[in-house]
């Protein structure tokens, strides 16, 4: 399955990544080959196979609910790009009323 | 120079136990080389001089005082630069994350420190381990010690060309579809991937999270496997860690492989893009194994043939989501002049992420969005099942299962760089065992027609680490020392 450049373009803001042009060429016709590739899986009959999410079984892992120390605030806001008033700062979302 | 790189991390521990060597002396005998040689090699992100330093001091003072040391204490060890470490920058190879220090360790680096393993380095890698030959690393490639005109593989790549080169006997890498195995083949070390869920995920940066996971890399099979031991174990931490007790992996190293049922996969050894050489010593190997008492067989398992194309839509269908964390909020790079939050989400991960990486972004946000989820991953997911059942077939009928690591030697710089599609290629024979959350090791089998290393891939069941470690070191006794990279002797 062939994929275009319009859904090229597509896919890139859903992901949040901007391209030039010359790169949605190159992006296409790259991910078309590979997407090409990956089309040999509809080649095998899977009905009634189930998915698998994760190779060694395990289901419902408990652990008793205890209170531990945690990273300090100011050692975990440290990695941020912009710290104010201990939050991380960001541009404004929500226009002015 | 002090010529104690030359030697084995488990010899280098004796010698320090025994006070024939200090940690401190071992550490800077492995400092020494990565000073004269990682211009050329460029093994390393970041190097940790005071770091090893400092858990080499520690170690000296244990043996000061008598104590009882782990037997690999003191021997220094190169760590993929995906492993967080407090206080130490961990860059994953990408612009996003340059200049992030994480606040906390992961739990291998923890367990390393508690067993007195110098951290000598931060090892280069593609970016968030995502490639086969350490050219998408934001920092430049890393260079096969066996010929510097060619890569090291990859994406653990620099963590192995430091083990294969002398700047340390020991290293650790993530291997989510081949990335120690492959890196390991090329330049003719031993690589282990262990079973999904051996070893704790906790502070390792994420790629794909169903399939990532931490395995040692040495120059010999009880080397790997006294590493493996350090790190390998529940964490409470890591939820999808196994909750089984480590077994003593060197103990049965010694066994031998008498009456094991090893079984050639045939539809690999008779291949179209398996390069002579490689099969040869492939062959030599297995011939080498039915000589030491193994009874050997052929087993065919067409349906590895789609382990690759079901790969490539699992393992970017959970990068996508993995890494739609770096949005330039909470951590690393964050794009000046963002007009809004849409704006400072996109133009960070357009500015930090490398090309590879974005490839495989779109990918997985491409095979997980409506109406192709079901042709995609919704099948990749039942065709993991398939390769799952073809593995348990053949461990019907055989003990562990062996062929190459990677279809061909080290490729030069730049030859697959244009081409996605080859370069993933060349993780062909890596993946299924990936897929299957299953163990694999990679030994050296000697030299191609042009001088390059190959590796004897053997496979085995969930958790059968000490079967695989007990075959390689087998094999390595019948084929003798592994030649050195000509490295080793011009200095």
């Amino acid at each position: 399955m062939a994929i275009d450049k319009d859904q090229v373009r597509h896919v890139a803001k859903l992901a949040r990544l901007a391209f030039t042009d010359d790169e949605l060429d190159r992006f296409t016709s790259q991910l078309s080959r590979i997407l090409e590739h990956a089309d040999q899986v509809s080649a095998l009959a899977t009905e009634d196979v189930p998915p698998t999410a994760h190779a060694i079984p395990m289901t419902n892992v408990f652990r008793p609910d205890e209170v531990k120390p945690s990273l300090p605030q100011g050692k975990a806001l440290g990695i941020g790009p912009e710290v104010e008033d201990g939050r991380f700062r960001v541009p404004r979302i929500l226009e002015e009323a | 120079m002090s010529e104690l790189w030359r030697l084995g991390a488990a010899e280098l521990a004796r010698m320090i136990a025994a006070k024939e060597a200090s940690a401190r002396e071992v550490t800077e005998a492995h400092l020494d080389r990565i000073a004269v040689l990682d211009d050329r090699v460029h093994a390393f992100i970041t190097v940790t001089p005071e770091l090893a330093r400092a858990t080499a001091g520690e170690v000296d003072a244990r043996v000061a005082r008598g104590e009882r040391l782990h037997p690999l204490a003191g021997a220094p060890v190169a760590i993929k630069d995906i492993l967080c470490t407090d206080g130490i920058r961990t860059t994953a190879a990408s612009r996003i994350l340059a200049d992030y220090v994480p606040p906390y360790d992961c739990t291998v680096v923890e367990r390393l420190r508690v067993a007195g393993l110098p951290i000598v380095g931060k090892a280069n890698l593609d970016e968030f381990a995502m490639g086969s030959s350490t050219e998408n690393s934001a920092f430049g490639p890393s260079l096969n010690p066996w010929d510097l005109t060619r890569v090291a593989g990859g994406s653990s790549g620099g963590s192995v060309a430091a083990v294969a080169a002398g700047m340390a006997p020991l290293g650790i890498g993530t291997d989510t579809g081949g990335s120690i195995r492959q890196p390991a083949s090329l330049c003719g070390v031993v690589g282990v991937k262990p079973t999904y869920g051996r070893v704790s995920r906790y502070g390792i940066i994420a790629f794909a999270s169903s399939l990532d996971q931490v395995g040692p890399i040495a120059r010999s099979t009880e080397d790997a496997a006294l590493l493996l031991g350090v790190f390998a174990g529940h964490d409470p931490m890591d939820a999808t860690s196994i909750d089984d007790p480590v077994p003593d992996y060197r103990a049965a190293l010694g066994e031998g492989i008498e009456g094991l049922r090893v079984g050639v996969i045939a539809d690999w050894m008779g291949g179209d893009g398996l390069q002579p050489g490689v099969k040869a010593r492939v062959r030599e190997a297995i011939d080498a194994l039915a000589a030491a008492g193994a009874r050997v067989g052929e087993v065919s398992l067409p349906v590895f043939e789609y382990a690759l194309s079901a790969y490539y839509l699992i393992a970017p269908a959970e990068c996508s989501s993995n890494l739609a964390r770096y949005d330039g909020v909470r951590q690393g790079h964050r794009a000046a002049n963002a007009t809004d939050v849409v704006d400072l989400n996109t133009r960070t991960r357009t500015e930090g992420f490398g090309d590879e990486v974005k490839r495989r972004i779109m990918l997985g946000t491409y095979a997980l969005s409506v109406g192709y989820y079901d042709a995609y991953y919704g099948k990749a997911q039942q065709v993991r099942t398939l390769v799952i059942r073809e593995f348990e077939r053949a461990y019907a009928d055989f003990d562990v299962l062996v062929g190459p690591t990677s279809p061909t030697t080290a490729f030069a710089v730049g030859e697959k760089t244009g081409d996605p599609l080859a370069m993933y290629l060349s993780d062909v024979y890596t993946i299924p065992t990936n897929l299957a959350g299953a163990a694999g090791i990679s030994v050296p089998c000697g030299l191609s027609d042009d001088g390059l290393p190959v590796g004897l891939q053997v496979l085995g069941p969930p958790l059968s680490e000490p079967l695989l470690f007990r075959v390689a070191a087998a094999y390595e006794r019948a084929r003798g020392p592994a030649p050195d990279p000509p490295l080793w002797s011009a200095p």
